[in-house]
C-alpha cells in the first residue's frame, strides 16, 4: 500500500499525485515508470515517474483520466492509498552531453518529458522544450518545464496559448531559423511522435521517443507490450520504453493501443452509471 | 466430498490378499461433466471421497523396494503414506507426505504423475497404476478442509538471513526449509501476488488459487516476509541484496515468452500464452468489467503448441466463450509434451486438434486484428536430437483457418533481468539459464544459489520444489561453514 499525499487537478482531467514510495524515489532515473493498481480489482496501469523527492520519499505522477482506472484514481483523496505501486520499471533514458537538445512533450506527454529535460540539462546540454496541447486548458507543467529548460516554446492546436499549430510546426520553424539541433526527444501521442520522427529523419537528427503500448506486468513476462523497432520485436517495458524514433513502426503501435477500446468504453460507461446511481441514491432521502 | 468412513469395509479391505487387491480397479475421481465445465472456471475434478481413497489405497502392494519412490523427484515415502490411508489415518498420511513435500495439495493436482511415480508403480505393469497423485491430493485436501494445517516448527534462530528472489514453487520451498533450519527469510516478488506460475499461469480450473493462497499463508505463518512489487534488477540488484542477506536464492523461473518470428505476429488478438493466462488468472479478466483487465472476446481461437501450457490456454479460451478452439501442433499426438490427462480433458471439452500442422503467417483485417492463420501440413521425418521424429513441412500444402484470436504457446525461456544486472553470474549462452551445480544449487557467484526453471529451463513444479529443498540444505551448509567450493552437500 502506498499513501497518496497530494492529489491536485492541474488541468482539465489531469491530476498530479504525490505518492509515498521511498525506495522508488531514491532509485528512479529519468525515463522510468511505475505500474499502479488502485484496488484489489484494479488493472495494472503504467505511469511515468514525472518527478521524485528522495528526501521526502515521494514520487510524482501526472495522470490524465482517459478511462475507468484513471478516472477512479482521480477520485482518491490524500490519505487514501494505492493498492500496489511497482517500480522503477523500464530502462532509464540514455542521457549524454550532445550540445543542443530539443525535448518535445505533447499533451500528457509533457509529464514524462519533464525528467528528461531535467536530466539533459544537468548533463550540460542546452535544452529547448516544445510543449504542445490541444488548447490552453489542457496545457500542463509549463512552469516546471521552464525551470528545467533553457527555453520553452508553447504551441496549441487552437492558438489559445503560444503559437498556433502542432509541435512539428514549431520544430520545423526552429530548424529553419536556427539550424539543426543535435538531439531530439519526443514523448506524447503516438501520431505526434511519428510525425516528429519523420521530420527529424529528413534532417538526420538523432531522435528518441518514449513508447506507451498496452502493458500488463512490466517485467518482460507477457510480451503484450511488444513493438517493432527496425523490424525486430522488442518488449517496451524492458527494452524501452525509449527507442530510436527513426526505426519504430508507429502505425502498428497505434493499432495495438486501440485493441481494447470497445471493452474499455463499456467498463467506463458502467462505472459512470454506477456512480450516478449511487449519488442519486444518496441524494434521495429514503 | 463425502467424509463418511465405514469401519467394517476398512477392515474387510485390509484383510484382502495381494491377488485380491490386484483385482480392485483404479478408482475414478468424480469430475464436472465436459459441457458444464466448459462454461465455468471451477476446478474440474472434485477429488476422491474418503472411502474411495481408502479403496484406492488398498490397491498398493506396499512393496519392500518401492519403484514408485524412484520415480518421484523428491522421493516421497509413497507406500508409507498410502498404508496410513489404508488404516483411515489421514492425518498421519499427510504428515508422512509433508516430511518430503510441503505442497502436496499442489503436486497432487499438477504433477505429471503418469510420467513419474505412477509410471514406475508395479501395479501399473499389468493394469492401471495406483493413483498416487490423487491420494496425495486427497490427504492434503482433507487436512486443509479440516483446518488441521499447521506450519512446521521453525528452527532456533541462527542470526543468518537469506533473500529469496521469486515466490514460485522453488522460492516458496526454499523459504520453508530455510525457516525450519532457523534462518531469517525475505522473499522478493515482482508481481503483486505470490506463487509464480501457480498463480498467474496454471488456470483456476486446474489449480484453485485459494489452494495456492492457503500454502502461501503457511509460509507467512512461519515468519517469512514477502515483499511484493519488488523487481530485483530494477529496485535493487542481487549485489545489494547480498549486503543485507548472508545468501541469496534465485527462483525467478522461466517467464520470458517465445514467439516464432512469423509475419503478422504483432497483430491485435495475437497473444503469448503468458499474457493470455495472466490476464485471465492473475488479473481475472473473465470477470471483466467487474475486474478491470480486459481480454479479447473471441469466437474462434487458434492455440499454437502441444504442451501443458497450450492445453491450459485452449481450455481457458473455451471457458471465455470461444465457439471453436483449434490446437495447432507440428508433431503428432504421440510427441505431445502435455500430460495425458490434460489432452483427454481438452478433447472432452471440444478442443479441435490440428496435429501435424504449423502456422506460417497471420493475416489481419483493416483494423489490424488477426482474422486468419495460414498453416502448412507437416509430416514426420528422421528423429532429431530429442529423439522425437522431426516434423518437416509438406510443400504446397498451405491453407488458412479463420480465427479472431491466436495464442502462441510454444514455450518460455528464463527472464534475463536478473542475470543481466548481476556481475559474476554465469549464464548458459544458449538457454539463458543461470549456470547452477545441480548437486549444490550453487551458481558461479559466491553466496548466490539458484533453482527451478531459472536453473534448468521450463520444467515442472515438483522439480522446482526439489531444487528449493536442495538449495536450502546447501545454503545452510554455506552459512554454517562459510565454505563455498564444495562438490556435494549432505
Ligand atoms: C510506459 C508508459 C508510461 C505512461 N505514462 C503515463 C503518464 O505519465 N500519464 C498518463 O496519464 N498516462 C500514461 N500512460 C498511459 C496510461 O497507462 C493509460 O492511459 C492508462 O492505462 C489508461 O487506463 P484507463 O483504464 O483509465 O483507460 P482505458 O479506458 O482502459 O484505456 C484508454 C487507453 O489507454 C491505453 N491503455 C489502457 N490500458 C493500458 C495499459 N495497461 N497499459 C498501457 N496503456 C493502456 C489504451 O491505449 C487505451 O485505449 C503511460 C503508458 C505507458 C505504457
Ligand atoms: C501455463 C503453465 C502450465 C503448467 N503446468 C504444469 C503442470 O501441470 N505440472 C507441472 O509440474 N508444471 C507445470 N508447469 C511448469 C511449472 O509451473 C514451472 O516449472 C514451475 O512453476 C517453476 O517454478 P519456479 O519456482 O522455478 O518459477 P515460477 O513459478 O516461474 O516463479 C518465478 C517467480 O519469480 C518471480 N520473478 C521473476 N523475476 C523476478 C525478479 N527479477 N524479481 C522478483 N521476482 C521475480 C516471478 O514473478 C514469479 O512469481 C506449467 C507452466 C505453465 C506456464
Ligand atoms: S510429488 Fe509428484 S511424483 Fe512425487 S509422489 Fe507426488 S505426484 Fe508423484
Ligand atoms: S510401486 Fe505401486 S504398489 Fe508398489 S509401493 Fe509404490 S504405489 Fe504401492
Ligand atoms: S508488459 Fe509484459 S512484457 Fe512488457
Amino acid at each position: 500500500m502506498n499513501e497518496i499525499l497530494e492529489n491536485t487537478v492541474i488541468a482539465e482531467s489531469v491530476n498530479r499525485y504525490v505518492i509515498a514510495a521511498p525506495k522508488i524515489a531514491q532509485r528512479r532515473k529519468a525515463g522510468q515508470f511505475v505500474i499502479v493498481r488502485v484496488d484489489e480489482h484494479g488493472e495494472r496501469i503504467p505511469l511515468t515517474i514525472a518527478d521524485a523527492d528522495p528526501a521526502r520519499g515521494t514520487i510524482t505522477l501526472v495522470v490524465q483520466a482517459v478511462g475507468k482506472s484513471t478516472a477512479q484514481m482521480a477520485t482518491l483523496k490524500p490519505g487514501d492509498s494505492l493498492r500496489d505501486v511497482v517500480g522503477p520499471l523500464g530502462a532509464p533514458t540514455h542521457i549524454e552531453r550532445r550540445g543542443t537538445a530539443v525535448v518535445i512533450g505533447g499533451g500528457i506527454g509533457i509529464a514524462p518529458a519533464h525528467p528528461i529535460a531535467q536530466a539533459l540539462k544537468a548533463a550540460g546540454n542546452t535544452v529547448i522544450s516544445i510543449l504542445g496541447a490541444r488548447t490552453q486548458a489542457l496545457l500542463i507543467m509549463e512552469e516546471e518545464m521552464r525551470r528545467a529548460s533553457d527555453e520553452v516554446i508553447v504551441c496549441t492546436d487552437d492558438g489559445t496559448c503560444g503559437l498556433q499549430g502542432f509541435v512539428t510546426h514549431a520544430l520545423a520553424d526552429l530548424i529553419a531559423q536556427r539550424g539543426k539541433p543535435d538531439f531530439v526527444f519526443a514523448v506524447g501521442p503516438v501520431p505526434m511522435m511519428k510525425y516528429v520522427s519523420l521530420l527529424t529523419k529528413e534532417h538526420g537528427i538523432p531522435t528518441m521517443v518514449s513508447l506507451n503500448p498496452i502493458m500488463v506486468d512490466g517485467t518482460g513476462m507477457c510480451g503484450g507490450c511488444r513493438v517493432t523497432v527496425g523490424s525486430e520485436m522488442k518488449f517496451a517495458c524492458v527494452d524501452g520504453p525509449d527507442f530510436d524514433g527513426h526505426l519504430v513502426d508507429f502505425d502498428e503501435l497505434i493499432k495495438r493501443q486501440a485493441f481494447y477500446k470497445e471493452q474499455e468504453q463499456l467498463a467506463y460507461q458502467q462505472m459512470q452509471e454506477r456512480c450516478q446511481a449511487e449519488s442519486l441514491a444518496q441524494a434521495t432521502p429514503s | 466430498m463425502s467424509d463418511q468412513l465405514d469401519p467394517h469395509e476398512i477392515e474387510r479391505l485390509r484383510s484382502l490378499k495381494p491377488k485380491e487387491r490386484m483385482q480392485i480397479p483404479r478408482q475414478q475421481m468424480p469430475e464436472q461433466a465436459p459441457d458444464v465445465r466448459r462454461a465455468n472456471f471451477r476446478e474440474v475434478p472434485h477429488g476422491l471421497p474418503a472411502m474411495t481413497a481408502i479403496v484406492e489405497a488398498n490397491r498398493c502392494l506396499a512393496c519392500k523396494k518401492p519403484a514408485c519412490v524412484e520415480g518421484c523427484p523428491v522421493g516421497i515415502d509413497i507406500p508409507g503414506f498410502v498404508a496410513l490411508i489404508v488404516q483411515g489415518d489421514f492425518e498421519g498420511a499427510v504428515r508422512k507426505v509433508k516430511e518430503t513435500n510441503m505442497l502436496p495439495a499442489i503436486c497432487g493436482r499438477v504433477c505429471p504423475q503418469e510420467a513419474q511415480c505412477e509410471a514406475l508403480c508395479v501395479v501399473g505393469k499389468r493394469g492401471d497404476p495406483v493413483a498416487i497423485g490423487r491420494l496425495e491430493r486427497f490427504v492434503a485436501d482433507w487436512e486443509r478442509e479440516h483446518g488441521l494445517v499447521e506450519p512446521p516448527p521453525t528452527g532456533a534462530p541462527t542470526g543468518k538471513s537469506v533473500g529469496v528472489v521469486g515466490s514460485g514453487p522453488a522460492g516458496l520451498t526454499a523459504a520453508i526449509d530455510l525457516r525450519r533450519l532457523g534462518h531469517e527469510v525475505t522473499i522478493y516478488e515482482a508481481l503483486h501476488a505470490p506463487g509464480g506460475v501457480l498463480m498467474y499461469g496454471i488456470p483456476e480450473f486446474r489449480l484453485p488459487k485459494s489452494i495456492v493462497s492457503a500454502e502461501v499463508e503457511v509460509v507467512q505463518r512461519m515468519g517469512v516476509q514477502i515483499e511484493y512489487n519488488y523487481v530485483i534488477g530494477q529496485i535493487e540488484t542481487v549485489d545489494e541484496l547480498l549486503e543485507r542477506h548472508d545468501a541469496v536464492f534465485l527462483g525467478t523461473g522461466a517467464g520470458l515468452p517465445w514467439f516464432m518470428n512469423l509475419p503478422g505476429e504483432n497483430l491485435n488478438g495475437v497473444y503469448s500464452a503468458n499474457e493470455y493466462l495472466t490476464r485471465c488468472n492473475l488479473m481475472r479478466a473473465y470477470e471483466f468489467p467487474y475486474s478491470d483487465t480486459p481480454i479479447a472476446a473471441s469466437e474462434r481461437v487458434a492455440v499454437i503448441g502441444g504442451g501443458n501450457v497450450a492445453m491450459d490456454v485452449a481450455r481457458t479460451a473455451a471457458r471465455l466463450g470461444a465457439k471453436e478452439v483449434y490446437l495447432i501442433y507440428r508433431r503428432s499426438e504421440a510427441e505431445m509434451p502435455a500430460r495425458i490427462e490434460e489432452i483427454h480433458h481438452a478433447r472432452e471439452e471440444g478442443i479441435v486438434f490440428k496435429l501435424l500442422h504449423n502456422p506460417v503467417r497471420y493475416i489481419g483485417d483493416e483494423c489490424g486484428r488477426v482474422c486468419q492463420v495460414e498453416c502448412i501440413r507437416m509430416e514426420l521425418g528422421e528423429p532429431d536430437a530429442s529423439g522425437r521424429r522431426r516434423p518437416v513441412p509438406v510443400e504446397g500444402s498451405q491453407f488458412t483457418i479463420d480465427v479472431d484470436t491466436v495464442v502462441v504457446a510454444i514455450g518460455n525461456g528464463p527472464n534475463p533481468l536478473v542475470p543481466k544486472t548481476t556481475a559474476g553470474l554465469d549464464v548458459d549462452a544458449r538457454h539463458g539459464t543461470v549456470k547452477t551445480n545441480l548437486e549444490t544449487m550453487r551458481t558461479s557467484k559466491r553466496g548466490v544459489f539458484a533453482g527451478g526453471d531459472i536453473a534448468i529451463g521450463a520444467a515442472t513444479v515438483i522439480l522446482a520444489m526439489g531444487h528449493g529443498r536442495k538449495a536450502a540444505r546447501s545454503i545452510d551448509h554455506f552459512l554454517r561453514t562459510g565454505v563455498w567450493d564444495v562438490e556435494k552437500v549432505e
